[in-house]
């Protein structure tokens, strides 16, 4: 009996196969010159058995349907690939030779793209409970953790922009956070009383969305340059403000910016959550007794926590990623090994600055997304 | 006792109720009966201010209504809404317990409290206690946003079109239920409908609104029999007054000596609970429990009075 071919596991087992044919990683004598790829069973020694259990993780995901067994394909083929990687840079990196790279190439990512899907594939279609999901989130980043601590990966380009600048890379991670955690409370500070505000007088919302909606539309680079120059003035002018914080560049006004983008989210999903809530419960609460404020925080709020929540999620998020730009203006965070990489045209450093801020705004989606659907069951 | 005097409301300079003074005995029903926009929900609400009067004042047992803060006058107040209003995100129990935990009960009184009132609901308390709003059916629903108003004993109920959402057959019994615990606990109640039918059934007094006017204030048998003008006239519905007029008068009340064959119906069955018997049996008398017999002809003269 030949058994059913998966359909989602042809698109993985492609987009697999494509990776294993192409260049797994690409050896280059230092960071600037183009480099030279190979492809896996060549890279590194007992490449061929890394090959095998790609190879095989890959069709298990074409004819395994129980989803445990789906799962531990995947994630195997993932440990193979990895461990391909970094077996191929101590391989190929001549012993005490600081110039010579190694890098990841596009067969590595392709790869990683297909057994990473059809690792979601496998945690979708088995429905895991709200509490075991984030188990799984807290092993994945253990096992991250555990795979870049463990040295394995060291003789990798990025690791070893990593190990030159460890101490930058810790501070300009704590800024980061800072920025994008930090604007998103700013946000919720001003951004909740005026969502508060525009669903008890009709007659603002238009005015306030209109406004808010502007300011989304400009580019980030034209706010700084608006920024820039308006807030520099007030520096110069008092020093009281310049004491404060105030400057025309650095993390001042990147904050501003982040802040200002994420009043839109918010003002608009309190607006939303808000007008959702039945009106006979308003009008039952305030007829039973309740004061303006009880209303808000015993029947309001708590009935409209999840959209609230979802509007976290998504400035949250939004703000990871867009923290970026800081790097542009001296504010710090990860765009600032970016924006050096770009200038230097070294590929390893760009992605020092850009795969910290991919993986935390994966992190912080899935467990707001966990947060929201918890809320969820909670209201219901 | 509650007595409203003079009160009127407009809002954005249109009259919405205009000088109206009415008085509602202890222990009695008041219907408020209108065409939409007649004003009657915007008195109502005036009692407990949730919309305060541009002039007049309500009067509760004696005291004036603006004597105290308009929260703490409505936790002293039920009040019971079109589509019930009850909080999605909170138990049964939890919602009874709304006013009784804003008024800083302890929990064991409020748990006695829940359990008495869903059992005064035919709710076994152990089987709803915890349900959450969602799994209730439309007519459980209501009942709990009753037993919520009542949850803290208050004297005075308001209700909004409470039977609004209910299909005939549930609001039939949830109207004979609500003036059954309304007799029972002795509570002061003011209704607003727009159904003259629901007005009857349960008012003890039917007040009758017309473009914010208050038209007619009278018993259910005058406002059917002698009515103020010929809006009050219409409202009642001619093709209607006769069953109307027979749902008035208990069956007790044209009870003579004699003898039938058949079920006996109660006595506190209306007349035209009886005549609806008379006909779909074929019988031309009926007998009545504890003794005696109505007649349909008994009941043809009560209805050509």
């Amino acid at each position: 009996m030949i058994p059913r071919i998966d359909r989602p596991g042809i698109l993985f087992a492609v987009i697999g196969g494509a990776g294993l044919a192409l260049p797994l990683v690409q050896f280059k004598a230092n960071r600037i010159v183009a480099g030279e790829g190979l492809a896996l069973p060549a890279a590194l020694p007992l490449g061929w058995v890394a090959t095998v259990v790609i190879a095989a993780a890959l069709a298990a995901g074409l004819i395994l349907r129980a989803p445990w067994l789906r799962l531990g394909a995947a994630v195997l083929g993932l440990g193979a690939t990895v461990s391909a990687l970094g077996g191929a840079a101590t391989a190929l990196t001549p012993p005490d030779d600081t110039l010579a790279r190694v890098a990841p190439a596009s067969g590595f990512w392709l790869m990683m793209l297909a057994l990473s899907l059809m690792t979601a594939d496998a945690l979708t279609r088995l429905r895991p409970p709200l509490a075991l999901r984030w188990l799984l989130l807290g092993a994945a980043i253990a096992a991250v953790a555990g795979v870049l601590s463990s040295g394995m990966l060291d003789g990798i380009s990025v690791m070893r922009e990593y190990a030159a600048r460890q101490d930058m890379f810790l501070r300009e991670a704590s800024s980061h956070l800072v920025l994008a955690f930090g604007s998103l409370a700013l946000a919720l500070l001003a951004g909740l009383p005026v969502g508060v505000a525009i669903h008890q007088r009709a007659a603002w919302r238009g005015p306030v969305l209109s406004a808010l909606n502007v300011m989304q539309t400009i580019p980030s680079l034209a706010l700084f340059g608006i920024m820039i120059p308006i807030f520099g003035w007030i520096a110069a002018t008092w020093p009281a403000a310049a004491a404060a914080g105030v400057s025309g560049i650095g993390i001042f006004p990147a904050l501003v910016a982040l802040f200002l983008y994420s009043l839109l989210p918010v003002v608009a999903n309190t607006l939303t959550g808000l007008s959702a809530v039945d009106p006979a419960a308003t009008e039952a609460a305030r007829g039973l007794g309740m004061t303006r404020p009880q209303v808000m925080t015993r029947v309001l709020v708590p009935l409209a926590l999840p959209v609230l929540l979802a509007a976290i999620r998504i400035v949250l998020v939004q703000n990871i990623g867009l923290a970026v730009i800081a790097g542009l203006i001296g504010g710090g965070g990860f765009g600032t090994f970016v924006f050096q990489g770009l200038n230097q045209t070294a590929m390893d450093l760009v992605l020092l600055g850009a795969l910290p801020t991919i993986s935390l705004a994966l992190v912080a989606g899935i467990a707001m997304d966990l947060t929201v659907e918890a809320s969820h069951k909670g209201a219901a | 006792m509650i007595r409203i005097e003079n009160l009127s409301r407009s809002f954005d300079g249109k009259p919405a109720v205009q000088d109206v003074s009415l008085t509602v005995e202890r222990n009695q029903i008041a219907a408020l009966v209108g065409t939409s926009g007649s004003g009657k929900t915007t008195l109502l609400r005036m009692i407990n201010r949730l919309v305060e009067p541009s002039a007049g004042r309500v009067l509760i047992d004696g005291q004036d209504s603006r004597d105290m803060p308009a929260h703490l006058l409505r936790r002293r107040i039920g009040y019971a809404i079109q589509g019930h209003g009850l909080f999605p995100h909170r138990s049964v129990a939890q919602n009874i317990a709304t006013v009784p935990r804003l008024l800083g009960w302890d929990k064991a009184r409020i748990r006695v409290r829940v359990d008495e009132l869903l059992g005064l609901f035919g709710m076994e308390p152990a089987d709803f206690r915890d349900r959450m709003p969602s799994q209730l059916s439309g007519g459980q629903q209501q009942r709990v946003g009753v037993a919520r108003a009542l949850a803290a004993k208050p004297d005075l109920l308001l209700m909004d079109e409470p039977f609004g959402a209910l299909d005939p057959v549930i609001r039939a019994k949830a109207q004979a239920d609500l003036r059954q615990i309304q007799r029972r606990l002795g509570t002061t109640l003011v209704l607003v409908t727009h159904d003259m039918d629901e007005a009857i059934t349960l008012g003890d007094r039917i007040a009758v609104m017309d473009a914010g006017r208050l038209v007619q204030y009278d018993t259910p048998a005058q406002i059917l029999t002698a009515p103020a003008t010929p809006f009050v006239r219409d409202l009642t519905g001619s093709g209607q007054r006769a069953f109307q007029l027979l749902s008035l008068t208990p069956v007790a009340d044209l009870r003579r000596p004699g003898e039938a064959s058949g079920t006996p119906i109660a006595t506190d069955a209306t007349l035209r609970d009886a005549l609806s018997e008379c006909l779909t049996s074929g019988r031309e008398a009926l007998p009545v429990a504890g003794g005696g017999i109505v007649t349909l002809d008994a009941i043809r003269g009560a209805a050509a009075e």
